[in-house]
């Protein structure tokens, strides 16, 4: 077990391809730190480098304070899983997961009681014959864990590991990551496009976009207080609403709606335009709201019934936030109409009264209000002192 | 069946139909395996007639009215063909050319296509277009050109010019076939290993050479029938009767128009034949393709 120390860690691939820019990231000896963003935000690439898949262009890696930027992999004592698993075809299951002690010259007898030793850890005792084609998705997943486990290294190093599992069978190998994670201690690293399971798996979660750490935190903290429009985009799921705001006076003026401010969560006075973004759960059906929370009254467009919550989706008089950064932060949820107007979610109790086509009274609470420059994305109330813990916030991820 | 056509009363169209559909179905399969029989005819014949005549006495070979079999069948001829004068160096030599080229050949060429399916390198284009191209160019332009070469370093009527001679035109084919091969292995495994401990050349040896055994075993037969079987070279590499190949002592039956002995030229045709056919069987059981199924995704 070590901490893994990233400084000024830089790729530029042949063709000048800037794939990782500058990082500086620091996982801390047995943290389980998740690195998330978009396709091509260069975390593979990045956890590769760790690894000593892809050369460094500059910069340093230290792994237990050894500084291993110019080592062979098999010389940097991590073990590392694969989206594909990587399982070699012609061995057992037995060999696969021993392949690592074999090519150590571990001891034959030492081999034997690891790898059986782990197989019964991962509940691979009755398949350790078998080979990978004879094996389930969540077989194999495991015997890729298994391989990575019995070299007892000092980090692991797993890129999507569940990216390639059904998503029941992967709400299961997340749970079970987390156990095992917390069982064996191991400083790991996880690289993830999944907001989801970054939020579930990392006691730390580094946000990346083009080749650059954007935030690194805990998931909640990541939620409650991100530090730019693509953090504050990415994280959480439904996505937050986001709108080009005026802030007028002491009220923020969006589309058709006028809504007063909290003043202790508020943009500096100088801002007169914002974008400004809630979080679904900033909502709440009139009728199970506190009478002191300001109102806002829309026309409801789309229900979604989720047993525990409702979902419900009206539009805004005003354009959708076409920055580049909401494009790329999205591009997962496909939206198959085009809506010119901002079309925003807002959960609701399940008990309410609203229906499609009719006109809903919503609360909507300005204390969790999300402000963020419209030139830069930048989150204007990182420079006012830092907010509140927001009351009763719950992931509905 | 659906519920449906079971509910629905007296289906008269399809009972019409149907067995007049399966009927020109039938008509059309059996037009194509008589096709394919015909092919295998066609092909087999030959081989057919070469054994069935290397065990017929002389005078049914010579007789104006054929004879699909002897009911007298004689080893005589495989006696005269064996006691030639070089049929155990010739075939000796068959064998060195053979081993050392198939050998050789693969050994460089599973590793000249890592190069060209793992690696990227100035020139890796132009390399691998050469490579095809130089085997468009026709045998019969070379002959001359390579005589002069190989003279040039002492290299005629010698094995090692012979072989040398052959591992031109297999190595380009073998490095073609191997780095396909090699291209289907997905990046990850090797990566895996590295990872896991192997040095680089570790992960070639222990998890890309068994995964692309059956591209190996491919190529190889290919290398085994080409120079086994290759005449025209070796005809004129290798002048001295106890330095040539088997398929150039072959041709030797044929010596004078007037007379050829048929008996002996088959029976030997059919004992060259042999070593090729053992090879085959013996590898042909590693041709296990697939081998990589399971070791990414499902």
């Amino acid at each position: 077990m070590a901490q893994i120390e990233l400084e000024h860690l830089t790729k530029v691939f042949q063709g000048g391809t800037l794939a990782v820019e500058d990082v500086n990231l620091r996982v801390e000896d047995g943290e389980f730190m998740v690195l998330v963003g978009p396709s091509g935000c260069g975390k593979s690439t990045l956890l590769r480098m760790i690894a000593g898949l892809e050369e460094v262009t500059d910069g340093h890696i230290r792994v237990g304070g050894r500084d291993v930027t110019d080592l062979a992999p098999r010389r940097r004592d991590v073990a590392m899983v694969f989206q594909s698993y990587a399982l070699y075809p012609h061995m057992s299951v037995r060999q696969n997961i021993g392949y690592g002690l074999k090519v150590r010259k571990t001891p034959k007898a030492e081999t034997k009681r690891r790898v059986e030793e782990v197989a019964g850890l991962l509940g691979l005792d009755e398949l350790l014959d078998r080979r990978p084609a004879q094996l389930s998705g969540g077989q194999r997943q495991r015997v890729a864990m298994g391989r990575a486990i019995v070299r007892e290294p000092q980090a692991f190093l797993m890129d999507e590991p569940l990216s390639n599992l059904d998503a029941k069978l992967r709400v299961g190998v997340r749970a079970s990551l987390a156990q095992l994670h917390a069982r064996l201690g191991v400083t790991t690293v996880y690289v993830t496009h999944d907001q989801t399971e970054a939020m579930t798996l990392g006691q730390r979660v580094a946000v990346m976009r083009d080749g650059r750490i954007l935030q690194v935190d805990q998931p909640q903290t990541l939620y409650l207080q991100p530090v730019d429009l693509f953090v504050a985009a990415f994280i959480g799921t439904p996505a937050m609403n986001l709108v080009e705001a005026r802030i007028d006076g002491d009220d923020a003026v969006f589309g058709q709606f006028r809504v007063p401010l909290d003043p202790r969560r508020r943009p500096p006075r100088d801002a007169r335009s914002v974008v400004l973004g809630m979080r679904p759960e900033s909502f709440e059906d009139s009728a199970f709201a506190p009478p002191e929370i300001p109102r806002i009254e829309s026309e409801i467009e789309v229900l979604e019934e989720l047993g525990s919550d409702v979902h419900v989706f009206f539009h805004v008089d005003a354009p959708r936030i076409g920055t580049e950064a909401l494009v790329e932060a999205s591009e997962d949820d496909a939206t198959l109409l085009v809506e010119e107007k901002a079309l925003f979610n807002a959960r609701v109790d399940p008990r309410t009264k609203a229906e499609i086509g009719s006109r809903l009274r919503l609360a909507l609470d300005p204390h969790r209000f999300h402000f963020f420059d419209p030139k830069t994305g930048k989150s204007l109330l990182a420079a006012s002192p830092a907010p509140e813990p927001e009351p009763e916030v719950v992931l509905t991820t | 069946m659906s519920a449906q056509t079971q509910i629905a009363p007296a289906p008269i169209a399809p009972t019409v139909g149907r067995p007049r559909r399966s009927r020109r179905r039938r008509l059309t399969r059996t037009a194509w395996n008589l096709v394919g029989i015909l092919v295998l005819v066609v092909l087999a014949f030959p081989v057919f007639w070469m054994i069935s005549t290397a065990f017929k006495p002389d005078d049914q070979i010579n007789s104006l009215t054929p004879t699909w079999f002897s009911l007298h069948p004689t080893l005589a001829h495989f006696g005269d063909a064996v006691h030639r004068p070089f049929f155990w160096d010739d075939v000796k030599n068959s064998l060195i050319i053979v081993g050392v080229t198939v050998a050789l050949s693969m050994a460089l060429a599973f590793l000249a296509a890592v190069a060209l399916a793992k690696f990227r390198f100035t020139g890796q284009k132009l390399f691998i277009v050469l490579m095809i191209g130089i085997q468009m160019l026709p045998q019969a332009g070379l002959i001359i050109p390579l005589f002069v070469v190989l003279r040039r370093y002492g290299q005629v009527n010698t094995l090692t010019g012979v072989i040398f001679t052959y591992m031109t035109f297999v190595l380009p084919f073998s490095v073609w076939t191997l780095r396909g091969f090699l291209l289907g292995i997905p990046r990850e495994l090797e990566e895996a290993a590295m990872v896991d401990g192997s040095s680089r050349l570790g992960a070639f040896v222990k998890i890309l050479l068994p995964l692309v055994a059956p591209g190996l075993v491919a190529t190889s037969i290919f290398a085994f029938i080409t120079s086994w079987n290759e005449y025209i070279f070796a005809r004129i590499l290798l002048n001295d009767g106890a330095k040539q190949t088997a398929t150039v002592w072959l041709s030797y039956f044929t010596g004078t128009s007037r007379h050829t002995d048929w008996g002996g030229l088959m029976a030997g045709s059919t004992l060259i034949a042999i070593p090729v056919i053992v090879f085959f069987l013996l590898v042909q059981r590693k041709i296990a393709f697939g081998l990589t199924a399971g070791a990414v995704k499902a």
